[in-house]
């Protein structure tokens, strides 16, 4: 199908982006990839009356290496992300996961912000800003914010975003040196959206466990953080028992659905496996001393 | 409001320079108003890859771009790799090894294969395969097309063999 008709306006500064959206009050869209956005303006899910083009602002394609963490600019695109040194040295299991968002014509144009925004519940990138307690700056016509990526995501496809409001950065922490890491993801085809995806950051201290992470996309209604099973992880020594009772906490946690793609049964079972499975590689890399 | 607009590029190397409606899609502009039908059109929703061209440089569904965004771009489709009488590479690998029966997926794994070769050691088929699973063909079974790509990626490490 074609897309109904709308207005167009490619915006050169976050000023401009932000007065076009005030004016066109709530009837606009932004576009940054477009990955996400043009399929349903072409299935007419959506039909807006202005699309604010936000590709061309300069200065948001961008990654900041920090003592404390790294600052990767909302027009930054997938491909970048999956291959940048930078990422690659410093946060790798964000790089692993972004080999697994979809094919490279769509990674070479999707984008960080465009991602974050769409909040697809089976999507990498919402579920590695939970994982690395990201923190989400946006502007709008009230000065802007910082949304912690806890707080962010309220539902499929919902987010704590206003209207006028756009994605500018995101904080991603750096986890502390030492710490192992993994990511692990089951679709059914390579690049397709996972039927679950799990990713775990950890580190040892005196043979016991600190600052367990353990992230789940796929599996409910938004990406997620398995609280419940870092409470059991944390301060313990690693072992089987020990990654079988937090793999049981994951599954009584998630409420996953069924579609055509798998059951809700399934996904709860393949997240239980990859929590098993990250964590179990997270500890023997932590123990080997490689960060 | 959505009258149409003054969009500029060059396209496999000539510039162009056309009004369109700002709902137009790269592909519709490419194929109904260029005459460019290489570029295939198949789902429009960036699922089968049948419409996939370079934009500067790198691969994009020209399904999920609209011609006024690629302003300024330089814009390669399947016409830009070679005629017929002087193949490229990797097309010419395609001939070679049956990359291709009804031909309606050929433009979008020409174009992504290109892309692929140039960004990824493609060593292994694994590889290859995960680079092409974007790119959806009825007929071939996948294998002649990963055959293709193989031998192409090979000839760009060792040129002489
Ligand atoms: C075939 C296919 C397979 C895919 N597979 C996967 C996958 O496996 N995993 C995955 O995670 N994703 C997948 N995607 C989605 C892809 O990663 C998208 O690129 C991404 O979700 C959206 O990014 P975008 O830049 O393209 O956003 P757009 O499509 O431009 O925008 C998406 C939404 O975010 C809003 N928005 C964009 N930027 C901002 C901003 N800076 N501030 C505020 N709002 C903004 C837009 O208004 C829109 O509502 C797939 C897409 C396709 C077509
Ligand atoms: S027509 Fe563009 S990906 Fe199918
Ligand atoms: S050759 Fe017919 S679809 Fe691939």
């Amino acid at each position: 199908m074609k897309p109904a008709a709308f207005d167009y306006l490619a915006v050169e500064s976050v000023e401009a982006a932000l007065e076009a959206l005030a004016r066109a009050g709530g009837e606009a869209k932004i576009v940054a990839g477009g990955q996400s956005l043009v399929p349903m303006l072409n299935f007419r899910l959506l039909q807006p009356a202005l699309l604010v083009d936000i590709n061309r602002i300069p200065g948001l394609d961008f990654i900041a290496v920090e003592p404390a963490r790294i600052r990767v600019g909302a027009l930054t695109r997938h491909h970048r992300q999956e291959t940048a040194p930078e990422l690659r040295e410093h946060l790798p299991v964000l790089s692993a996961a972004m080999a697994e968002v979809a094919h490279l014509a769509i990674r070479n144009r999707g984008t960080l912000g465009g991602s974050l925004s769409h909040a697809d519940p089976a999507a990498e990138l919402p579920m590695m800003a939970l994982l690395l307690d990201a923190e989400i700056a946006t502007a709008s016509p009230s000065g802007g914010r910082r949304i912690a990526a806890r707080d962010f995501f309220l539902g499929p496809l919902a987010t704590g975003l206003a209207e006028d409001e756009l994605l500018i950065e995101v904080a991603f922490a750096r986890p502390a040196a030492g710490s192992g890491w993994a990511f692990e993801e089951v679709a059914r085809r390579s690049g397709d959206f996972a039927l679950a995806a799990a990713a775990v950051t950890l580190r040892l201290q005196d043979g016991r466990i600190a600052e367990p992470h353990v992230a789940l996309t796929g599996v409910d209604e938004t990406p997620l953080r398995a609280g419940a099973a870092e409470a059991l992880l944390d301060g313990e020594a690693p072992g089987a028992e020990l990654f079988a009772a937090a793999a049981e906490a994951v599954r009584r946690r998630v409420q996953p659905n069924t579609d055509l793609h798998a059951s809700a049964d399934y996904r709860r079972h393949l997240a239980g496996v990859l929590v098993r499975r990250t964590l179990e590689k997270a500890a023997a890399q932590a123990a080997g001393g490689r960060a | 409001m959505s009258g149409k607009r003054l969009v500029r590029m060059t396209v496999n190397g000539s510039p162009v320079e056309e009004a369109v409606e700002p709902r137009l899609l790269l592909s519709d502009f490419l194929r109904q108003v260029l005459g460019l039908t290489g570029t295939h059109v198949g789902c429009e929703h960036g699922v089968c890859g049948a419409c996939t061209v370079r934009v500067d440089g790198s691969t994009a569904r020209a399904c999920l771009m609209f011609a006024v965004q690629a302003e300024g771009c330089r814009i390669v489709t399947v016409e830009g790799l070679g005629p017929a009488e002087a193949l490229s590479p990797l097309q010419e690998a395609f001939r070679e090894h049956h990359g291709l029966q009804c031909g309606f997926c050929t433009p979008g794994m020409l174009m992504t294969a290109l892309d692929l070769i140039e960004k990824y050691p493609l060593a292994s088929d694994a590889e290859i395969r995960e680079g092409l699973s974007g790119n959806l063909c009825r007929c071939t079974g996948y294998e002649h097309i990963v055959a293709a790509v193989r031998a192409a990626a090979q000839r760009r490490r060792e040129p002489s063999s």
